[in-house]
């Protein structure tokens, strides 16, 4: 799939247009997962695949053929996905200024005990809970777990992706998964 | 191994980006309370795996691309002379001008005029800046209100291509000491680079925050006042003029 790519990549920056069709068709869905996991709406999602593919469009010239062509995509959609992120944070932080904690807070909402974990693990309960509990994530703690937990990414490629440095990807993922163990362990119980 | 294994041990390992995984498991193999705690790690990750993803059906991608198509097009019908492929080639060569002209004939009366011409180049390119600054403040501030999204890619792309003019002058007015233009295009460089940052098509909510943005700094009146004294120093005859800073 990446020789076609990298064939596509290069008749798309030529200025074929085809070719460029033939990249957006073959990550749109990959794309749209991955923004869907960091943004955790369909609307934010759908906006991050039609921005970085625009973006994606107008920086062609500046890709290089070092890392593979979705890793350059995947960065454009996670740094954009970033940015949405932060701006949504800060809208609503603006305007849950003054509303109760216990309203914020979706996590003590959702019951944990009363139905057995077995039928739990795959009910909507769990995935509300895992969406609220990922929602409880910062930006930069989300992005760097998405990476890493979704789609596989080494954590020194996170670092490079999102220009943090391996280290500080690390310790975005610690947090991440010191935050999810605190939510949904409840969930899951002890082993 | 012989201490138990540390949380952020353990996430490296679940990940297989342990350099002691060997140690890991031995220690595991022999120590009931790290085996137990590994399984919990393991089950709560594996529970975030349950999270939904929507399904995108194989229409997605012909989709997507049919949105895409209309803006790429768009894009591709802008030619040469568009103001701003030319715009920041142009501000850096008569930016470079102007300070090669600044530092290296400061005292010479014969190259006066040179300056003056100079400072007057630089007047203009200034005053098309700051014009086109308002009209993508401008736009942003008057754009009709609607339920649905509002497409700013136009006020975006340009705000992207004015970042660059902007950088240029700013660090022109700090370095010739005019802080008052200085701090003005300070403001209008924070605002141009959220409106850059913004995605193509903004809700309301968006919108109001970026008006809101540009209505706090009071920043369309001051680059309105700006833009006027700039147009009126362009408009002296050049010999009845001081050399200034700009």
């Amino acid at each position: 799939m990446e020789v076609e790519a990298g064939g596509a990549v290069e008749r798309a920056r030529s200025g074929d247009s085809d070719a460029f069709r033939l990249l957006v068709e073959q990550h749109s869905r990959a794309i749209f997962r991955l923004a869907f996991r960091m943004t955790g709406n369909e609307e934010d999602a759908e906006d991050v695949v039609q921005e970085t593919f625009l973006r994606a469009y107008r920086q062609l010239d500046k890709y290089e053929a070092r890392s593979s062509f979705s890793t350059w995509l995947y960065r454009i959609a996670s740094n954009y996905s970033l940015d949405l992120i932060r701006m949504r944070k800060r809208h609503e932080d603006k305007r849950e200024r003054g509303s109760s904690a216990e309203d914020r807070d979706i996590l003590q909402s959702i019951p944990v005990d009363s139905p057995g974990p077995d039928r739990l693990l795959y009910g909507s309960q769990v995935k509300d809970r895992v969406n609220a509990a990922l929602n409880e994530l910062s930006a930069q703690e989300r992005t760097a777990f998405v990476l890493r937990h979704f789609e596989g990414h080494s954590i020194q490629e996170i670092g490079e992706a999102l220009g943090t440095g391996a280290n500080a990807t690390k310790h975005s993922i610690f947090r991440a998964v010191q935050k999810l163990r605190k939510s949904l362990e409840p969930l899951v119980g002890p082993a | 191994m012989t201490s138990h294994i540390s949380e952020e041990q353990f996430v490296l390992f679940y990940y297989g980006e342990s350099a002691e995984a060997a140690g890991i498991e031995s220690h595991m193999a022999e120590c009931e309370a790290c085996r137990s705690e590994f399984r919990t790690l393991q089950l709560v990750l594996n529970t975030v795996d349950s999270a939904p993803v929507p399904e995108r059906n194989g229409e997605y991608a012909k989709a997507v691309w049919h949105r895409l198509e209309k803006q790429l097009a768009g894009r591709k019908r802008r030619g040469f002379m568009q103001w701003w492929i030319w715009a920041p080639a142009m501000a850096a060569l008569v930016l470079t001008a102007f300070l090669a002209g600044r530092w290296s004939h400061k005292n010479d009366p014969q190259v006066a005029t040179n300056q003056q011409i100079r400072e007057r180049i630089l007047l203009v390119a200034v005053g098309d800046h700051l014009e086109r600054s308002q009209m993508v403040l401008a736009e942003l501030t008057n754009a009709a209100d609607g339920k649905g999204k509002l497409d700013i890619s136009g006020e975006r792309q340009s705000a992207e291509q004015l970042l660059g003019d902007n950088r240029l002058y700013r660090q022109t007015a700090r370095s010739t000491g005019d802080t008052a233009v200085a701090s003005v295009l300070d403001d209008l460089e924070r605002v141009l680079l959220e409106i850059s940052h913004s995605p193509s098509e903004v809700s309301s909510d968006q919108l109001d925050e970026l008006r809101q943005e540009i209505e706090s700094r009071g920043l369309l009146f001051k680059v309105r006042v700006l833009g006027s004294q700039v147009r009126q120093e362009e408009s002296k005859p050049v010999s009845e003029k001081e050399i200034r800073k700009l």
